[in-house]
């Protein structure tokens, strides 16, 4: 696919590896403004790690080496003098298991903003994040008890919650729905289409039904590489490569 | 037919037997010992009150049992403890919290994989050892640097017992730290969290229970710490807030005690029991604390 102009987050020959590994290879991907865009693919593909270079999270881990470019808005997030802090207050995270902080449901939402020093009345906008992750009402006449007694989806929407409250640009969601049961993943992908609106939106799942309910745009990897991007209808039903047909027909995988 | 012959001739496992009693007999010896000692303690003790009145010993603020006029008030032995312990956890809580953080939080596996090991060494330092840095290295250090200190002196041993549990302090509360599960820092680094914010404001509160378990613990040993405070602290039951002065705490007490020709089945022997149950009670107390709080924080996170 060739660069639009409404391509916020550009991938460029990336490569990343864990010491000599190769997790990702070469991946050139475009992520569209305001659109979802899902990347699928078998556990191990190097999906997750793809995701976690969006927002400099693989700094973390030791051992990782990364080649090529992430452009955000044609700034190359591993340029030289970017601060990696500055890159997660664009691009906000969900993880693959809700990991609410040990505190209150309201400081959990707060807490970002507030350490960031973002302006505005802090409860209008920890308010606001509540309600665009359709958790408001159920929290809202007890925001000071501790966010580990939510049930399961309660916890991955007040995690999407925190996110929101930064008001990134980009969301980028680890397989937000691998720890819930039918009913919460439901909640959550309705969701999706609610914040879509305003927010641009990657998500990795290795649920190809819930690939295919969500996304516009759908990137299947296989043992690192891009195998295919596309539309996610166009991926769905008439992939143009056999391996990717085989395995959104469920073939192996 | 076949099932019968099977359970018939199914044989006593002599070794199996014997084995089990050995390892019953083992556990046994544990339990009795402790048993025999908190009995022990519980008779001397309620004889030695028989003489004394618990309001005596435990407000009395003069410490002479040897002496006449003889006085069994505590609280100066308690008071030489408590400089210990307050002292030594200036120098233990901080910097065994810091070094935690350090270890859990920055250090690469390299630099951890040197001072890991670097601090058990610490740990295996006999306590005498201690003393007599103490005595040859430290009190120097504190007489060059002030005026009015005495030989022996609480300052000089708190420190030393300090840096006798620091070890320990750091150990425990590196554990807890690294048992704050990867993704809470994560979930905290995503929303734009500097490194310290995310340590400071994320995994030491998580963490919490967990080192306070283990100051719990580090001022629990500095109590019962004997060998070092004994050398360094001095002998002089003294009721005082100045850590310059001579001091002896109640370990000390016992040591001076039970290696002097006191007389065994007099007044002065029995205090011996009535220190060593109040030395006890607070450690135990200590470590029920310590236990409670533990297991706390092990609810928490699964």
């Amino acid at each position: 696919m060739n660069t639009r102009d409404d391509a916020v987050l550009e991938a460029r020959d990336v490569t990343i590896r864990y010491g000599e590994q190769a997790a990702v290879k070469n991946v050139n991907l475009s992520i569209y403004e305001k659109k979802i865009t899902a990347i699928i693919g078998p556990s191990g593909c190097g999906k997750s790690t793809l995701l976690r270079s969006l927002n400099r999270m693989n700094d973390f881990i030791e051992h990782v080496t990364q080649d090529g470019e992430i452009l955000y808005r044609n700034t190359n997030l591993y340029g030289e003098g970017v601060d990696p802090v500055e890159v997660r207050l664009h691009m906000g995270m969900v993880f693959q298991r809700p990991n609410p902080f040990p505190k209150s449901i309201f400081r959990n939402v707060a807490w970002g903003p507030t350490i960031n020093g973002l302006p505005g009345d802090i409860n209008l906008r920890v308010e606001r994040a509540l309600k665009q992750a359709a958790l408001w009402n159920e929290v809202k006449d007890r925001l000071n008890d501790s966010a580990l007694n939510l049930s399961g989806g309660q916890q991955q929407r007040l995690c999407i919650a925190r996110a929101l409250a930064m008001e990134p640009e980009v969301i980028l969601m680890d397989e937000p729905c691998s720890a819930l049961d039918p009913v919460s993943t439901s909640r959550i992908e309705d969701l999706l289409f609610e914040l879509k609106q305003n927010y641009t939106i990657v998500i990795v799942t290795h649920n190809m039904q819930q690939a295919s309910r969500v996304s516009d745009y759908t990137a299947f990897m296989e043992n690192g590489s891009l195998i295919e991007y596309g539309d996610t209808d166009q991926v769905f039903t008439r992939p143009k490569q056999k391996r990717t047909e085989d395995y959104v027909t469920g073939r192996f995988g | 037919m076949n099932t019968m012959t099977l359970l018939t001739t199914s044989k006593y496992r002599w070794g199996e037997a014997i084995l089990r009693q050995l390892f019953f007999l083992c556990a046994l010896i544990s339990v009795l010992t402790t048993v025999i000692v908190i009995g022990i303690l519980a008779v001397e003790t309620s004889s030695f009150f028989q003489q004394v009145s618990i309001t005596d010993f435990l407000f009395g603020t003069e410490w002479r049992p040897m002496l006449e006029p003889k006085a069994y008030g505590i609280l100066p032995l308690l008071g030489g403890t408590m400089l210990i312990v307050v002292g030594s956890s200036i120098v233990a809580l901080p910097v065994g919290l810091a070094c935690a953080v350090y270890l859990s939080e920055y250090a690469s596996d390299r630099a951890r994989n040197i001072i890991k090991p670097v601090l058990e060494v610490l740990a295996g330092i006999p306590t005498v050892v201690y003393g007599y840095f103490a005595i040859s290295f430290v009190t120097p250090g504190l007489r060059f640097v002030f005026d009015d200190v005495q030989i022996f002196n609480a300052a000089s041993a708190a420190i030393v017992v300090g840096i006798m549990v620091l070890p320990m302090v750091a150990s425990l509360c590196d554990d807890a730290l690294r048992s704050v599960p990867l993704s809470l820092r994560e979930g905290a680094y995503s929303v734009g969290a500097t490194s310290y914010e995310v340590t400071a404001r994320v995994v030491v509160p998580a963490a919490l229970s967990g080192i306070f378990a283990a100051f719990v613990l580090a001022v629990s040993r500095a109590i019962g710490e004997t060998m070092a405070v004994t050398l360094a602290a001095g002998a002089t039951p003294n009721l005082t807030l100045n850590p310059l002065e001579s001091i002896q705490t109640m370990t000390a007490y016992i040591v001076q005690v039970s290696l002097g020709d006191t007389p065994s089945g007099g007044l002065a022997y029995k205090t011996l029991f009535a220190v060593a149950s109040v030395l006890f009670t607070i450690t135990l107390v200590m470590n029920l604390l310590a236990n409670k709080v533990m297991r706390k924080y092990q609810e928490v996170y699964e």
